[in-house]
């Protein structure tokens, strides 16, 4: 018999996540006039997209007047190795601009232009100066404006409270969710019409990541567990640039902006070595010199784009090679110099953030040398999958928007690309829940069984005395996913990391935690666990089905893409039935782009 | 390496004590790490707020030897020889161990009456970056509470919650007023209900701001200076009755027209 469930509430919305697409989402369905509530697992405010630094991508042309949605759909799609839904892709493109805009009527201060526009700054992968940004603090700047924005519009939120399963009807339609206070331990019911999941990534499986705690990739998991769909889960986002030293900052993110504003990457030896690795797909329009390179920054008409900022997943393979190649820094990175290129005003302007973080943690004064970084893991492109146009799952009634949800991004997404995406489908996702309800055919109750199955889950530790400290699976499950499902992958290690995450799950069932259940942050990584161990599997799957090398997912076995797997994503699902169901795959066909839009990406190349 | 020892306030609102964990001491880690690697071994149920881990969030303020401070930006080897203090932020309810109820800062950021911009021409606003500077500043606040926690107001007197907003309020109601395109009047509410009066500029909050931002300098100086001016200047109390404009000056109102 399980634990009775003393605090209940309903919602029209429920949206689970309080980053950028929770909150706008929440903003759409509230300017509706539905009822709206907000999960959190943290404090409002602290969700990852305060981490974002660079930008977000809008091709407003307030520098370079010759951008427009054309240009950005062209480059997103390049950028995603044409994995992208292409629907995605192009909503994106042609939304985004009216999105940062709006955001200045909420509050919103970006950098201006002289002239009093918007100010928009280079980025890897965007022909064109394309991102919004506030110094490299950009993500602070939304999240704190639509938090602003939601606060003023009076809408319940639920602050440190962690799902834990989402709930459906008799008839498979999802009603709701459970969950518990993390200050109390108390659970929670949810009854809601729909359910909007805006729960962010995944990163915090690997050793090296950019993500906080909560990348735990809770809304992959529960979507898979309700019945959605996950495509593309081998798509993983390695960002060239982490910090590598000390130890306890490996992984911290440094922002792309370094390079868009001049910085270089250089090996032991003082070669500007990306040159030497610039892609067929990239050659034509990548300078081959560094004079060439060097003119870009003040005109793009006077040179080609210097190769520091190729596209992500190809600055961290390269980075990766010199490493091997015994070409890297003292603590295994590469060096990442912005100090002989531009003066200590300008550096300490333009990326303040970098300046503390490096000068505050490394002991390095940016301005004066050189910063050691190299690869970490920073974000997933796959996930559930969704409609482009509502982010509607498979499952009735459940949504998913930002990192959480798939396709968007393809292979590999474009920095930029993520803030945007963000405010472009948390809108989306918002209208999406609105027109589902108003179609009439929204659930009305949720299956108790449901929601008594799911606190005994999540009990489950505390009525073990001699078993396993949850920080010690999590422990385990970072090295070897570092290890086996890193950067660079082989069919090897990837039966490896199957064999061991089987193992990884067993142990998860035996992990016994100390304490209450009043914060008890042991607890709550146990419960954050099982979503994490399955996404792990699904990232491991996808790696293994794709035999070939495409954006973020690279194997060395098959160092070359793959035109005829260029037509699928792999669809992972369950059966529903526990969190360690087996996943069966299908191979989903790409959606065929319209000729006009297929036009754009031939005549660009 | 040596070792280091951490004594960590332990406890819930009914009370509780120090207790000691000495480990040995890595090359450059933050005090949070030291959190962590606790949590790992010792005491797993070990409560601590924490997110980015790169003083971007503002979560996982503490006192640390009695003053506040982020966890993950403070240097092991910064601090004095000898154990290190770890304490929960005392002007706020404690929840467990290093985790306090910030709910009062979330009451106030409800009560902040929002920015009322013009309506948006076609292709956005213009702004000039020497106006939206000024603003800037200000929304640099990550939202540790550090300046709440370190403010007498409230640290020390617990009924001043009631009617007095505190520094990080303050700082966002100073970049209201400040912000180029807002229309808003905020001006008596400032002055009655959210006890502006009662800061006496000690400056305590600017000095632990992360952020380095000139709380007392530059938000809550300019904000009683236009507070006392709107109250006690006659012309400018008669001119707001009778019009309700907000700004005081063209500057004060740096819009400019679309070219």
């Amino acid at each position: 018999m399980s634990e009775a469930v003393h605090e209940h509430h309903e919602y029209d919305v429920l949206i689970i996540g309080a980053g950028g697409a929770g909150l706008r989402a929440a903003i759409e369905a509230k300017q509706r006039g539905l009822k709206v509530g907000i999960v959190t697992k943290s404090l409002l405010g602290k969700a990852h997209t305060v981490m974002a630094e660079g930008g977000m991508a809008a091709s407003m042309g307030n520098v370079y007047p010759e951008d427009n949605w054309m240009v950005h759909f062209r480059d997103t799609m390049r950028g995603g190795k044409y994995l992208n839904n292409y629907r995605m892709a192009e909503l994106h493109a042609k939304e985004a601009p009216d999105r940062v805009y709006e955001l200045e009527q909420w509050g919103a201060l970006f950098d201006r232009t002289k002239d009093g526009k918007i100010l928009q700054r280079d980025f890897g992968g965007h022909r064109y100066a394309r991102l919004a940004h506030v110094g490299d603090r950009t993500g602070l700047e939304l999240i704190r404006t639509l938090q602003q924005k939601v606060v003023s519009m009076g809408t319940d939120v639920f602050m440190e409270l962690k799902v834990v399963k989402l709930l459906h009807d008799g008839e498979g339609r999802i009603a709701g969710c459970v969950g518990y206070w993390r200050a109390t331990g108390e659970f929670v019911t949810f009854q809601a019409r729909t359910v909007i999941l805006a729960t962010g990534g995944a990163g915090k499986s690997w050793k090296f990541t950019s993500n906080s705690w909560e990348g735990t990739g809770d809304g992959h998991a529960m979507a898979l567990w309700a019945g959605a769909r996950l495509i593309d889960m081998e798509a993983v986002q390695f960002h060239p640039t982490g910090m590598v030293w000390p130890l306890s900052v490996r992984g911290l993110l440094v922002t792309e902006g370094v390079r868009g504003d001049g910085g270089v990457l250089r090996n032991s030896l003082g070669e500007r070595f990306m040159f030497n690795y610039v892609a067929d797909m990239f050659r034509a329009e990548t300078a081959d010199s560094e004079e060439e390179a060097d003119k870009w920054y003040d005109d793009h008409s006077a040179g080609r784009r210097p190769p520091e900022l190729l596209p992500r997943d190809e600055v961290a393979r390269a980075i990766n090679s010199e490493v091997k190649a015994g070409r890297g820094s003292p603590h295994g990175g590469v060096f990442l110099d912005i100090a002989t290129r531009r003066t200590p005003e300008f550096i300490r302007r333009r990326l303040p953030s970098m300046y503390h973080q490096f000068m505050e943690l490394a002991g390095v004064d940016i301005t004066r040398e050189a910063m050691e970084i190299g690869p970490t893991c920073h974000y997933i492109m796959g996930g559930v999958q969704v409609d482009a146009d509502s982010q509607e799952t498979v499952v009735p009634g459940l949504f998913a928007a930002g990192e959480v949800g798939g396709g968007m991004h393809g292979a590999n997404r474009l920095g930029g690309n993520s803030l945007s995406d963000l405010i472009v489908f948390g809108r989306r996702a918002g209208i999406g829940a609105a027109e589902y309800i108003e179609a009439g055919q929204a659930a009305t109750t949720f299956e108790q069984a449901e929601v008594d199955a799911a606190i005994d889950d999540a009990l489950a530790p505390f009525t073990r005395s001699d078993g396993e400290n949850p920080y010690s699976v999590h422990h385990d499950l970072q090295e070897m996913m570092q290890a086996d499902v890193g950067i660079i992958r082989n069919a090897g290690e990837l039966e490896e990391a199957r064999v061991k995450l089987l193992e990884l799950t067993e142990r998860v069932k035996h992990i016994s935690v100390k304490g209450g259940r009043a914060y008890n942050p042991g607890w709550n990584l146990a419960t954050d666990l099982p979503a994490m161990i399955t996404v792990s599997t699904c990232v491991t799957i996808g790696a293994t089905l794709r035999k070939e090398s495409r954006g973020g997912h690279t194997r060395e076995d098959f160092p070359n893409p793959d035109p005829e797997l260029a037509k699928i994503n792999f669809a992972q699902s369950t059966d529903g039935g526990n969190w360690d169901s087996p996943v069966t795959v299908v191979e989903s066909p790409i959606l065929v782009m319209p000729a006009e839009l297929k036009a754009l990406l031939e005549e660009a190349k | 390496m040596g070792e280091v020892t951490l004594r960590v306030w332990r406890g819930d609102a009914s009370g509780g004590d120090f207790e000691s964990y000495t480990l040995e001491q890595n090359e450059g880690e933050v005090v949070l790490d030291v959190i962590h690697r606790i949590q790992a071994t010792a005491a797993p149920d070990l409560a601590c707020r924490w997110n980015c881990k790169a003083g971007k969030c503002g979560s996982c303020s503490a006192e640390i030897n009695g003053k506040p401070r982020l966890m993950c930006m403070t240097r092991m080897d910064t601090l004095p020889e000898g154990p290190v203090t770890v304490t929960p932020m005392k002007t706020f309810p404690i929840i467990r161990d290093l985790v306090t109820d910030v709910s009062f800062n979330f009451v106030q950021a409800a009560k902040v009456p929002a920015l009322m911009p013009p309506p948006m021409p076609v292709g956005g606003y213009r702004m000039f970056q020497e106006d939206v500077e000024r603003g800037q500043e200000f929304r640099k606040c990550i939202e540790c509470f550090m300046c709440q926690d370190v403010c007498h107001v409230i640290r020390d007197h617990e009924d001043n919650k009631a009617h007095y907003a505190g520094p990080r309020f303050f700082i966002r109601y100073a970049e209201l007023e400040m912000h180029p395109l807002d229309q808003n009047d905020r001006r008596d509410l400032i002055r009655e209900d959210m006890g502006l009066g009662y800061c006496n500029i000690t400056k305590c909050c600017t000095e632990v701001c992360p952020e380095h931002i000139k709380i007392t300098d530059n938000a809550i100086i300019p904000l009683k200076e236009r507070i006392v001016d709107a109250h006690y200047d006659p012309v400018a109390w008669l001119g707001r009755k009778i019009r309700r404009k907000t700004k005081t000056s063209a500057a004060d109102a740096a819009i400019q027209p679309a070219p």
